[in-house]
C-alpha cells in the first residue's frame, strides 16, 4: 500500500515541477511518513492537539504521506525535545513545541535552546486560568489572595503540573503579588491536578481552560480569573450560566499577572526553507478547517497563527520573559 | 559489568564476590551523585537525593556483608560458577546477540535479523537452506509488514530500507 | 432498575454486526500488541487511534476498548511459554507460568490465565454498571498521602524475606536505584544521569524486564544444556475442559484477586501493582502458598484476575469523572475529543448511548475475548515444539523491538542486553528477581507521592493516619509488613497454649 503511495508521491512531485513553479505550493513533499513529536504524554493538551491535527491531515488529505504522532513525555518532555535535536536534517519529525522549550534547559541545564530547531509555526497561544473548588466561597481572585494571605504561610496549596513548569511560574507571580506562600505541589498532569482539586487536596490550581473544562462544566470548580491582557473571546455558553468570555481578567480583578503559553511547530535544524514552508502551508491549511475552528473554541485556545520571522520575533519576546520570570523565581539550575 | 568470561575454575563464592563489589561500587556512586543533588530533608520535605543516597548507603551495607560472607563465611561455596564446557553455549548466544545489536546501527533491525536468525539456524540447528531463508526472511517480512506498514511505528532502519522509501 | 434498562439500550446499540466486526478485530489487533513486549495497552491504543477518527464514537470506542481487553487477555501468553512478560501487568504471572509452562502444562496455564482474566472483567464491569456513581466518588477520596499508602500496602503484601535477606535487600535496592534515574518530576532535578542525555528519560521497567527474565533465561537454558528439541507440549482441545475442572476449588483466590483489582483500578494504582498485590496476597493466604513459583495454577490465576479487574475498573472514574484511572484510558480520553465529545462527569448524562453502548460492549467483547484467546491456547503451547535454535533468536528479535520501541531509542537495546548478563548472573547467585522489578515499578511513583504528600503536610508524618481512609491503608501495609512475624508468634503462642492445657 506504501508503495503505490509512495509512487503517487512522486509523480506529484514531478508533476508539481512541471506544470506551476509560480504556485504558491512549497516544492518540497514529504517523501516518507510523517512523525509529530510530543514532547508529553498520552492524553495531555499537547498530545490531543497533536491528534486533532493528525486527524484533519487524514480527513481532508492535505497530505499524501501517512502522519502519526509519536509520544516522548520522558523526563517532563525533555525526551522528545532532545530526540528532534538530535534528528538535525531529517525533514520527516515535526515537533509541538510549547513553554518547555524554555524553562527546561534553565531548570534542568539541558543543552537545548529552541535555536536549535527549525521554527514552523505557531498555531495557539494558551490561557492559564485560576481555579478554586466551587464549594469554596471565593468568588474573585483578590478575596481569594486575601484568604491565602490571612492563614500562615504555605497553608494553601497550589496543584500544578509539574516542578518549574509554566504553573510553577505563574503561582510564584501570586506569591509575590499576595506577599505570602503557596504550597505548590507538582502532579504529573494538569489532568490530575484538576482532579485532585475537585477532591479537595488542593486548594486551587491554574489549569488551562482544557484541563479544567470537563469539572467546570459539572460544577465542580469555579474559575477566577484568566491570566491575559483581554478577556477569551467565546462566548457560548459552557456551563449552565457562564461562558469563557464571561470570565474577567486577573489583571482587571486587580490580580497583575499576565501569562500565555505558546502552541507551535518545529522541525529540526539543518532542514531546508523549502521544508519549513511545506509545513507552514499544510498548518495553515489545518487551521483553516471548521473541525480546527471548532477544536479551539472548545479548548478555549487563542487563535494566533505565525510563521516565519514573526514566529522567530515572537520565540525571542517570549524567551527573554520567560528567563526573566525563572531567574526572578529561582528556578534556575544551582551548578 | 561482572559478567564477562570467568576462567576455567572461578568459584561460586568468588563469582558471588565480585558480584557483591560491583554492587558496592554502584552504592557508592548513588551516594556520591546524590549527594551533590542534596540529600536531606527540607522544610517542604525529602529533597531531591534524599532516597537515592539512603538507597546507596543500603546497597553499600548489604554489598559489604554479602562480600564478607562470600569470602570468609562458614558456608562457602567452593562449586564451580560455570564450566568453561557450560559457559560456551551461553556465549555461543550472547556474542551473537551483541553482534546483532550492534548491526542494527548501521543495517537497520530488519536486515540485521534476518541475517542474525538465518546464522543462528545454520549453525545451531544445522537447518537446510530453503528452511533457513524461509524463517529468517518470513518473521522479517511479517514484522516489516506489521511495524512499517500497519501500526506505522518506525524501528531502526539500514541502508536497504532507504531504497525503497523508508 | 434504571442501570438495567439503561443497560439493555446499551446492548441494543452495541449489538449490531458492524460493532461486533468492530470487536473482533480489536481483539485479534489487541492480541498482536499484549504478545509483543514494548508495546502495551496505552501505546498499542495510541497507534492504532487514527483508524477509528472516521467511525461513529460509539463504534470507535468498542473497537479501541475491544484492543484493549486483547491485550490485558494477551500479556499472560508470552510470560506463561516464554518467561517474557509481554505487558507491564503480566510479570507476576511469569513466576508460576513459566514454571507450568516448563512442567509440559502450557495449556493449563494459559487457560487458567484466560479465564481468571474474564473473572476478573465480568466482577469489574458489574461494578461500572451499577456501582459507578457511587464507587466514583470514592476515587476523588484519594490525593497524594493515599496513593501512597496504596503503594506502600502493596509492597507490603508482595515482599517477602526470601531465601537470604541481604540478597533480597539487594535486589529490592537495586530495583529502586534504577527507578530513581533520569529526571526527578518533584524537584525537576536531573538524577544519575551524569550528563548524558540518553539517561534523562531514566531506565524503563519494560526494558529491564525484557532483559532480565527475557534474555536471561535464554542464557540460563543454553547453558543447561538445553533442549535444543522442542518442548512436549500437550495439546488437545480438552485441555481447557479439564483446567475449567479445577477452577472452582480455587474460587477465594479469583474473588480475592478480583476485588483487589476492582480496588486498585479506581484508586488508580494500576494494573502492574494490582496484579503483584494479587500474587503477593494469594501466595500469603493460600494454604499451599509456599509452593507459589514452582508452578501453581493458582499463582497464575491471581495476578491475572487481579489485572484484569484493574484494568477494566480503570475506565469507571475514566466514565464518571472523566479522570484517566490507567494510562490506556488517558488515550481513550484524548480519543473522545477527537470523536468530537466532551469526557467529564457529564458524559454519563449527555450521552447516555455512548456509556452504555460501551458498558454493553465490555459484557460482550470480554465474552468474545475469551473465546479468542481460548481457541489460540493449542496454537500457543504448539510454539513451544518449535526446536530452540529457530525460535531462539526470534526470541531475541522480538526483545529488541519490544525493547526499542518501547522510546524509539537504540540505547535501550543495548540496556537489554546489559541486564539480560546482569539477570543471568544474579539467577545464578540466587538473588531474587521478583522483588528488583516490583521497586523498578513502584519506585519513582511511591516516592512521587510520599514526596507530594511532605510538601503538603510540611514535613509531617502524621499525615499518613490524618484520616480514616489513609490510617486504615497504612496499618494495613504495616501489618502485611510484619505478617510473617505475627504469624510466627501466633504460632508460638497456640503451642504453648496447647502445651499448657495438655
Amino acid at each position: 500500500m506504501n508503495l503505490t503511495l509512495h509512487k503517487t508521491c512522486l509523480a506529484a512531485l514531478i508533476g508539481c515541477a512541471l506544470t506551476a513553479p509560480a504556485q504558491a505550493q512549497a516544492q518540497w513533499q514529504p517523501t516518507k511518513a510523517v512523525e509529530i513529536v510530543v514532547p508529553a504524554g498520552a492524553g495531555g493538551a499537547s498530545d490531543q492537539m497533536a491528534r486533532m491535527i493528525q486527524s484533519i491531515v487524514l480527513k481532508h488529505q492535505f497530505m499524501k504521506q501517512p502522519i502519526m504522532v509519536m509520544n516522548k513525555g520522558g523526563a517532563s518532555g525533555a525526551e522528545g525535545i532532545m530526540d528532534v535535536k538530535d534528528a538535525k536534517g531529517d525533514p520527516h519529525k515535526l515537533m509541538v513545541g510549547f513553554s518547555a522549550i524554555y524553562t527546561l534547559p534553565i531548570a534542568a541545564s539541558l543543552p537545548f535552546n529552541w535555536r536549535d530547531l527549525n521554527p514552523v509555526a505557531m498555531i495557539a497561544l494558551d490561557e492559564f486560568l485560576l481555579w478554586v473548588n466551587s464549594e469554596t466561597a471565593y468568588k474573585t481572585p483578590k478575596e481569594y489572595l486575601a484568604a491565602v494571605k490571612a492563614a500562615p504561610p504555605g497553608n494553601f496549596k497550589m496543584g500544578g503540573t509539574g516542578s518549574k513548569r509554566e504553573d510553577h511560574i505563574i503561582t510564584v507571580a501570586l506569591d509575590k503579588i499576595a506577599g505570602t506562600k503557596f504550597t505548590y505541589i507538582p502532579y504529573k498532569s494538569g489532568g490530575e491536578a484538576a482532579t485532585q482539586l475537585v477532591g479537595k487536596h488542593i486548594d486551587s490550581n491554574v489549569n488551562n481552560p482544557s484541563e479544567n473544562i470537563a469539572q467546570w462544566r459539572a460544577g465542580q470548580v469555579r474559575a477566577l480569573c484568566v491570566f491575559s491582557g483581554q478577556r477569551m473571546v467565546y462566548k457560548d455558553k459552557v456551563t449552565k450560566d457562564q461562558s469563557w468570555a464571561d470570565i474577567p481578567t486577573c489583571k482587571d480583578s486587580g490580580v497583575d499577572v499576565e501569562y500565555q503559553m505558546l502552541r507551535g511547530f518545529f522541525i529540526p535544524s539543518g532542514t531546508s526553507k523549502d521544508q519549513v514552508a511545506f509545513y507552514a502551508d499544510l498548518l495553515k491549511k489545518v487551521v483553516a478547517t471548521p473541525e480546527w475552528k471548532d477544536y479551539l473554541a472548545k479548548q478555549a485556545l487563542k487563535d494566533v497563527f505565525l510563521t516565519g520571522t514573526d514566529f522567530v520575533k515572537f520565540l525571542e519576546k517570549d524567551e527573554t520573559f520567560h528567563v526573566k520570570l525563572m531567574n526572578e523565581a529561582g528556578f534556575a539550575h544551582k551548578k | 559489568m561482572e559478567q564477562n568470561s570467568p576462567p576455567r575454575g572461578l568459584s561460586h563464592g568468588a563469582m558471588d564476590a565480585i558480584a557483591a563489589a560491583c554492587i558496592f561500587a554502584v552504592g557508592v556512586v548513588m551516594m556520591v551523585d546524590n549527594h551533590r543533588l542534596g540529600a536531606g530533608w527540607a522544610s517542604d520535605g525529602p529533597e531531591s537525593g534524599y532516597f537515592p543516597f539512603r538507597i546507596g548507603v543500603i546497597l553499600c551495607a548489604a554489598s559489604l556483608v554479602v562480600l564478607l560472607r562470600s569470602l570468609f563465611g562458614r558456608h562457602r561455596n567452593h562449586e564451580i560458577f560455570v564450566s568453561w564446557q557450560k559457559f560456551k553455549p551461553v556465549l555461543l548466544v550472547l556474542l551473537p546477540t551483541a553482534v546483532f545489536v550492534l548491526a542494527i546501527q548501521f543495517l537497520g533491525i530488519y536486515v540485521a535479523s534476518t541475517l542474525f536468525i538465518a546464522a543462528f539456524m545454520r549453525v545451531m540447528d544445522k537447518s537446510g537452506w530453503v528452511k533457513t531463508l524461509l524463517v529468517a526472511v518470513g518473521v522479517n517480512a511479517l514484522l516489516f509488514w506489521m511495524f512499517e506498514m500497519q501500526f506505522m511505528v518506525p524501528l531502526p532502519k539500514g541502508p536497504l530500507e532507504a531504497l525503497f522509501g523508508y | 432498575m434504571d442501570e438495567l434498562d439503561a443497560l439493555f439500550h446499551g446492548f441494543a446499540i452495541a449489538l449490531t454486526w458492524y460493532n461486533i466486526g468492530m470487536m473482533v478485530i480489536g481483539i485479534v489487533l489487541g492480541i498482536v500488541i499484549g504478545v509483543l513486549p514494548g508495546l502495551g495497552g496505552p501505546n498499542g491504543v495510541a497507534i492504532l487511534l487514527p483508524l477509528t477518527f472516521t467511525m461513529s464514537p460509539t463504534s470507535a470506542i468498542i473497537m479501541l476498548s475491544c484492543i484493549y481487553w486483547g491485550s490485558l487477555f494477551a500479556g499472560a501468553i508470552t510470560s506463561v511459554l516464554f518467561n517474557i512478560p509481554g505487558e507491564t501487568h503480566s510479570v507476576a504471572t511469569t513466576f508460576d507460568g513459566y514454571p507450568l509452562a516448563q512442567q509440559g502444562r502450557a495449556g493449563e496455564a494459559l487457560t487458567a490465565s484466560f479465564t481468571g482474566s474474564f473473572f476478573g472483567a465480568l466482577v469489574a464491569v458489574l461494578l461500572i454498571t451499577f456501582l459507578a456513581p457511587m464507587v466514583a466518588k470514592f476515587a476523588l477520596k484519594f490525593g497524594p498521602p493515599e496513593f501512597f499508602a496504596v503503594f506502600l500496602l502493596t509492597f507490603c503484601s508482595f515482599v517477602g524475606t526470601g531465601k537470604d535477606p541481604f540478597k533480597t535487600i539487594i535486589s529490592m535496592m537495586l530495583g529502586f536505584g534504577l527507578a530513581a534515574v533520569g529526571m526527578d518530576t518533584v524537584s525537576g532535578e536531573l538524577r544519575m544521569t551524569f550528563g548524558w542525555s540518553e539517561l534523562l528519560r531514566g531506565i524503563d521497567f519494560l526494558i529491564v524486564v525484557i532483559g532480565l527474565f527475557g534474555i536471561g533465561e535464554i542464557l540460563l537454558s543454553m547453558e543447561e544444556g538445553l533442549a535444543f528439541e522442542g518442548k512436549s507440549a500437550k495439546i488437545n482441545a480438552k485441555v481447557v475442559l479439564e483446567t475449567w475442572k479445577k477452577l472452582p476449588r480455587y474460587w477465594l483466590t479469583l474473588i480475592r484477586s478480583a476485588a483487589i483489582g476492582c480496588w486498585m483500578g479506581i484508586t488508580p494504582g494500576g494494573a502492574t501493582a494490582a496484579s503483584f498485590m494479587g500474587y503477593g496476597i494469594a501466595k500469603r493466604f493460600s494454604p499451599n502458598g509456599d509452593k507459589f513459583g514452582t508452578g501453581q495454577l493458582e499463582g497464575v490465576i491471581a495476578p491475572e484476575t487481579a489485572a484484569h479487574a484493574s484494568g477494566t475498573a480503570a475506565l469507571l472514574p475514566m466514565l464518571a469523572l472523566g479522570i484517566p484511572g490507567s494510562a490506556t484510558a488517558a488515550v481513550l480520553l484524548g480519543g473522545l475529543m477527537v470523536w468530537g465529545l466532551q469526557p467529564g462527569p457529564l458524559l454519563f448524562v449527555e450521552q447516555k448511548d455512548f456509556v452504555w453502548g460501551l458498558i454493553a460492549s465490555m459484557y460482550l467483547s470480554n465474552i468474545a475475548g475469551l473465546i479468542i484467546v481460548l481457541s489460540t491456547v493449542p496454537l500457543f503451547a504448539a510454539i513451544l515444539r518449535i526446536p530452540f535454535a529457530i525460535i531462539a533468536p526470534i526470541i531475541i528479535v522480538v526483545c529488541a523491538i519490544g525493547a526499542f520501541t518501547v522510546h524509539s531509542a537504540m540505547l535501550d537495546i543495548w540496556f537489554m542486553l546489559l541486564f539480560g548478563m546482569v539477570g543471568y548472573v544474579l539467577k545464578k547467585l540466587d538473588y531474587p528477581l521478583a522483588p528488583m522489578v516490583l521497586s523498578l515499578v513502584l519506585g519513582d511513583r511511591a516516592e512521587a507521592a510520599f514526596r507530594q504528600t511532605m510538601m503538603g503536610s510540611r514535613g509531617e508524618l502524621g499525615v499518613f493516619w490524618s484520616n480514616s481512609l489513609v490510617g486504615t491503608i497504612t496499618t494495613l501495609a504495616l501489618l502485611m509488613l510484619i505478617w510473617p512475624l505475627l504469624a510466627f508468634a501466633w504460632r508460638k503462642i497456640r503451642e504453648r497454649l496447647a502445651g499448657e492445657t495438655t
